[in-house]
C-alpha cells in the first residue's frame, strides 16, 4: 500500500518536474547558433547575448497555458495530500484527478498551439528543442497520473 | 548666534556644488507611433534660476544607423524656427510653452524614414550647463501588443473562473443547508398546531439532492466528504 502511494506521488512529482523544466528553460526551438522561445531568444553569433522573445499573441498564449498547467499540477499535489488525510474509506480522489487532468490538457493545448503557430516566427532551418519535447512527454504522464487518481479508491 | 547662522548659510550657498545648478532636461525615453499619425515629442527642463527671456530650445534628429545629426527646430529670442529644408520640412510645429519651460514639438504624418533619435537641448541663461536628453522614435505599421498582456489575461481569467466556481459551490451548499434547516422547523411547527387527530396531508417537499436524515452538517466538512455523501445518495444501490 505504501509502495503504491509512493509510486503515485513519484509519478506526479515527475510530471511536475518535467513541466517546470519545460516552462523555465527557454529552448523550444534550436538552430545552429541560436535557441529561442518561450521567454528569451539567445544567439551565440558575435558573442553570446539574449533578447526577450517576440511578443506575438500565440507565444503569449503558450506561456500562459504552461504556467497554468504548473499551477494546476501543484494544486493537484496539494489537494492529494489534503484528501489523503480527510477522505473516508472507499472514497475516490476526484478533485485531485480533475486538477491533474486539467493540467495535462493545458500542456497539450500549449504544445499544440506552439506546433501549429511557430512557423510564423521561427525560420525553416530551426528544429524543435528539448523543452518542447519535455512538454510533450509531460502531457501523457500528467494524464495517466490524473486517471490513476480518479480510479484509485482510498483504502485503510 | 545669528551672525553665526548667517555666516554658515552664506558659506553653504557659496560651496553648493556645480551640479545642483546645472539645468536638467526631461524627454521621454522611447515613443511608439503608427505610420501616418502625428506625434508630440515633449521636452521640459528644471533649472534653479527663473525662466529667463533668452531661454532657447533646440531639437536635433539622428536617423537610425547614422552618425550625423541634423537640427530640425530652434527656439530663441521668443520665436520658433522650424525645419524648412530638411526631411521634416512643413511637418514640424512648435506646441510648447517656453514660459512654462515646455519645449515640445509636434511632428505630423510620420513615415518609416523617421525612425531615429531626437535630442532636445534647452538653455536657460545664465544656466547653460546641462546634458541634452534624447527620445527614440519607433514607427510601426501596427502597434505591437506588449509582452505579458495576453499571458496575464489568460492566467487571470482561468484562475478567476476557478475561484468563482469554488465560491459558487460553497454558496450553493450554504443556501441548501439553510433551506433544509427551515423546512424541518416548519414540519415540527405544523405537527404541534394540527394535533394528533388530523392526518398530515401535506409533507414538505424534500430536496432530492440531500440524504433524508441530515439536518445538521458536521463542522468544517472537507469538500471530499460532501462530494462523497452527495455521490452516495445519488448513486446508492
Amino acid at each position: 500500500m505504501l509502495l503504491l502511494l509512493l509510486g503515485i506521488v513519484l509519478l506526479h512529482v515527475a510530471a511536475l518536474v518535467l513541466l517546470f523544466v519545460s516552462t523555465i528553460v527557454s529552448v523550444w526551438t534550436t538552430g545552429e547558433t541560436s535557441s529561442a522561445d518561450l521567454w528569451i531568444n539567445c544567439t551565440s553569433v558575435n558573442g553570446f547575448h539574449c533578447d526577450p522573445a517576440s511578443t506575438g499573441e500565440w507565444i503569449q498564449a503558450v506561456q500562459a497555458l504552461m504556467i497554468l498547467s504548473i499551477i494546476f499540477s501543484c494544486l493537484s499535489l496539494f489537494l492529494f495530500f489534503c484528501q489523503l488525510f480527510t477522505l473516508q474509506k472507499g472514497g475516490r480522489f476526484f478533485l485531485t484527478g480533475t486538477f491533474q487532468i486539467l493540467a495535462s490538457l493545458f500542456v497539450m493545448s500549449g504544445a499544440i498551439i506552439y506546433t501549429v503557430m511557430s512557423p510564423e516566427w521561427v525560420p525553416e532551418t530551426n528544429s524543435f528543442g528539448y523543452s518542447y519535447i519535455l512538454a510533450w512527454v509531460a502531457f501523457p504522464l500528467a494524464l495517466i497520473s490524473g486517471l490513476i487518481y480518479v480510479i484509485l479508491r482510498k483504502r485503510e | 548666534m545669528l551672525t553665526f547662522l548667517a555666516l554658515a548659510s552664506v558659506v553653504l550657498l557659496g560651496i553648493v556644488p556645480e551640479q545642483s545648478q546645472a539645468i536638467v532636461i526631461y524627454t521621454g525615453w522611447e515613443r511608439h507611433a503608427l505610420v501616418g499619425s502625428d506625434i508630440r515629442l515633449s521636452c521640459s527642463f528644471f533649472s534653479w534660476r527663473w525662466t529667463s527671456e533668452d531661454v532657447t530650445f533646440s531639437w536635433t534628429y539622428r536617423p537610425d544607423g547614422s552618425r550625423d545629426s541634423i537640427s530640425i527646430f530652434h527656439y530663441t529670442g521668443g520665436a520658433p524656427y522650424v525645419d524648412n529644408k530638411g526631411p521634416f520640412r512643413d511637418r514640424v510645429e512648435f506646441v510648447g510653452n517656453p514660459g512654462r519651460r515646455d519645449g515640445s514639438i509636434l511632428i505630423k504624418n510620420l513615415d518609416f524614414n523617421d525612425n531615429g533619435t531626437f535630442t532636445c537641448d534647452a538653455k536657460n541663461p545664465p544656466d547653460i550647463v546641462g546634458r541634452p536628453s534624447s527620445v527614440r522614435l519607433l514607427v510601426f505599421e501596427k502597434v505591437p501588443i506588449q509582452a505579458g498582456v495576453i499571458t496575464g489575461a489568460i492566467i487571470g481569467s482561468v484562475l478567476g473562473l476557478l475561484v468563482l466556481i469554488v465560491v459558487i459551490y460553497y454558496l450553493m451548499r450554504f443556501l441548501v443547508a439553510r433551506r433544509v434547516f427551515s423546512l424541518s422547523v416548519s414540519k415540527h411547527g405544523k405537527k404541534k398546531k394540527e394535533g394528533s387527530q388530523q392526518r398530515q396531508l401535506w409533507t414538505p417537499p424534500l430536496s432530492p439532492y440531500l440524504p433524508k436524515r441530515t439536518v445538521s452538517l458536521p463542522p468544517h466538512p472537507s469538500l471530499s466528504l460532501v462530494c462523497l455523501s452527495l455521490s452516495r445518495s445519488l448513486f446508492s444501490p
